[in-house]
């Protein structure tokens, strides 16, 4: 047993299905962990990277991230007209070509945050104009780049990346231009925690992408291994201590507490459940109708009535779960299956909590695009008044709903003010 | 569009590390190109699932051959036949339609199965716990210029940095031996100015504990380098022999300290 618990588990966003996350990312243990008393910030703030590489079929295990540096070389664009989307790029004459970002943001362009850029390339896609077999793709190309300072350069910055391009795709991007979608990549919510990162829970302390803190509605590139070196050597190592000197020596409980006990057998009743199932569905299937919810209503862009219909749909999917899942084998030995059935089943709880905080926030902040509120030209309209909080639920039990409690932003030295990129 | 494949694997099969194992056919129908070999195992074990039977463990985490997790022996090859690919990174692409696929997990005595296709790499843990970290201090960090190294120097160390750990070195030697992940990691911290105050004790652990996982030892077949994904080459086995070989001569027992103000 241990006197304190530091849980360094990483973010949910994986309960997209698809994501730039590795395939084992998952938020079981934040979630159990909210389930026991932990406040869950701001599940609705999520990240969806701009530039990764598009989905090709239902076989699509997960998404591979291009890096964000290839926006300073890329031009993004997709045709003008619909028509012209079936056509090879180099068919397509300069003048047919929407560069949409550069014509939005003439002074980022290229470069415009990620969460306009994945949302203007949803909104191309949406209109009809993306690109490759899905239609789901815009076009990074490095045409002007290459011709400009000429191949070896881009060799030499980007030499890898194109290489893992061509692995995945079979296309050579130096000479047709690469396909991008954008993919769930990172999640700022996540268990809320004090200045010391300790929990609402005395003792269980939470860092990186696990916790809320840091990134507030949105996250700037490479500022999450930023948190993760902050977290873990400046912040932990000297707020944990205070917590440990304030506990009396010998009253650590035994592992015959009762509570021990009771934790142990909860989690092997629930996997007799699981095996005891006995439906026809794997885990797997689950979990990508729970993405395919969670992509189309609490995505890149959200309103109230699919965020309604999705508070419909995940509890009907969560009780398909219970009564249709497939877990061959036993609890005895490793068994992958009965893994990926209980990370599906927290990220069937966890999605709602998610489409629920979404839905209580009525503004458009960060990655949370709401677009009831927008300005005339569709960008993000805050809520300052009656939104500038940190939104942490509390979890009180199976079926109930959960209480949002609010920790007001008080901003002293530098004052809110709406971004623009144009 | 390139047409599906349909292709038949030969699974090695095994309940656990006291069991006996035996390859097992499955067919693998209508297998999009576009997948991943992962991918294509993914499509297997859903079908298996349906069917009431267990499916085929496999380890995998990141799936864009960075984490070093994944990889099986494909008809012999550690990580299949594509050059500097792992398993993960591989595509269906690389396969013709009714080819016959022999899939087997690494094989060496310091890698027990654990199940099917999944094998305990944890001795790999224990080696680098036995050496492979560095002692300077985090903090303030300072000038970067204030830590002389060569461009030449700092290339290097980064090219040997780039090892996963994903085991294939070890797979495709006929001596199962370590070393050139090991030399790996010897070279990427020798080679830097940070990696100095423990170069020499760092090689002689490491390779100790080497030697107690029962890993052979190096005769130069030159398979390791062949097989390895991310392009390690032999010479740092050469550059970790040198360091061997002077901190093997150099070598003091560690005395007990002179005895401080007190």
């Amino acid at each position: 047993m241990a006197d304190a618990v530091c849980l360094a588990t990483g973010g949910y966003g994986s309960v997209f299905y698809l994501s730039t996350n590795a395939k084992g990312c998952n938020a079981t243990a934040i979630w159990r962990a909210h389930q026991k008393g932990a406040a869950f910030a701001n599940p609705c703030y999520t990240q969806i990277h701009p530039t990764c590489i598009p989905v090709t079929g239902d076989h699509q295990s997960k998404l591979t991230l291009m890096s964000e540096s290839l926006r300073n070389d890329g031009r993004i664009w997709v045709p003008k007209r619909k028509e012209d989307c079936g056509k090879p790029a180099h068919q397509i004459p300069e003048e047919d070509r929407d560069y949409y970002l550069e014509r939005k943001y003439p002074s980022y362009g290229n470069l415009a945050p990620r969460d306009i850029s994945s949302r203007a390339a949803k909104q191309v896609c949406d209109e009809g104009r993306g690109v490759g077999s899905t239609g789901r793709g815009v076009y990074l190309d490095f045409d002007a780049s290459i011709k400009r300072l000429g191949q070896p350069k881009i060799e030499e910055r980007y030499g890898n990346l194109f290489e893992m391009y061509e692995r995945i795709t079979d296309e050579n991007p130096y000479k047709e231009p690469m396909r991008i979608y954008p993919a769930s990549h990172y999640t700022m919510g996540g268990l809320w925690v004090d200045y010391n990162l300790m929990s609402t829970i005395p003792g269980l302390f939470v860092l990186g992408e696990a916790n809320f803190s840091d990134h507030g509605a949105n996250r700037l590139g490479a500022s999450a291994l930023m948190q993760g070196l902050a977290d873990g050597y400046f912040v932990l190592p000297y707020t944990i201590g205070g917590y440990l000197a304030g506990i009396k020596p010998g009253t650590r409980i035994k592992a015959d507490d009762p509570a021990v006990k009771a934790a142990e057998q909860t989690t092997a009743d629930r996997t007799q459940k699981f095996l005891a199932i006995g439906g026809k569905e794997t885990p797997t299937h689950f979990h990508r109708e729970l993405g395919k919810i969670m992509w189309e209503f609490c995505g890149m862009a959200r309103n109230e009535a699919g965020l309604k219909k999705a508070l419909q749909a995940i509890p009907e999917l969560r009780e398909r779960f219970w009564s249709d899942l497939k877990v061959p084998g036993t609890g005895n030995d490793l068994n992958q299956t009965l893994e990926v059935a209980g990370r599906v089943a927290d990220f069937l709880e966890l999605g709602e909590l998610m489409c629920l905080d979404a839905l209580e926030r009525r503004e458009s902040c960060g990655g949370h695009f709401r677009e009831e509120w927008q300005t005339e030209e569709g960008e993000a309209l805050r809520d300052d008044e009656n939104f500038t909080h940190v939104a942490a639920w509390e979890y009180k039990g199976d079926g109930q709903k959960p209480v949002r409690h609010i920790e007001p932003l008080v901003f002293e030295n530098i004052h809110l003010a709406t971004r623009s990129y144009k | 569009m390139s047409k599906n494949l349909n292709l038949t694997l030969h699974v090695w099969r095994q309940k656990n590390a006291k069991c006996d194992g035996k390859f097992v056919e499955y067919p693998a129908k209508d297998i999009s190109p576009d997948m991943s070999f992962l991918e294509m195992l993914d499509v297997v074990n859903e079908g298996l699932i349906h069917n009431g039977e267990e499916p085929i463990t496999f380890d995998h985490d990141c799936r864009e051959g960075i984490c070093g997790t994944c990889g099986m022996v494909i008809n012999g090859q550690p990580h299949g036949p594509k050059e500097r690919t792992t398993t993960c990174q591989l595509h269906m692409r690389s396969f013709k339609d009714g080819d016959s696929l022999t899939l087997e997990p690494w094989r060496a005595e310091a890698f027990p199965v654990i199940k099917d296709l999944l094998v305990d790499r944890s001795a790999f843990d224990r080696i680098i716990a036995a050496g492979g970290f560095i002692s300077a201090p985090t903090g303030t960090p300072q000038d970067a210029n204030a830590l002389p190294i060569s461009k030449e120097n700092a290339d290097l160390a980064m090219d040997a940095a780039a090892c996963i750990g994903c085991a294939a070195c070890v797979a495709a030697c006929p001596n199962a031996s370590a070393m050139l992940f090991l030399s790996a990691k010897i070279s990427h911290l020798g080679l830097l100015p940070q990696g100095q105050p423990e170069r020499y004790t760092r090689v002689r652990d490491m390779v100790a504990q080497m030697d107690a996982e029962e890993f052979g030892t190096c005769t130069n077949h030159g398979e390791c380098e062949a097989a390895c994904p991310k392009g390690i080459k032999m010479e740092n086995i050469a550059r970790m022999n040198r360091d061997f070989i002077k901190a093997s001569l150099t070598y003091r027992p560690a005395t007990a300290g002179g005895g401080g103000a007190g």
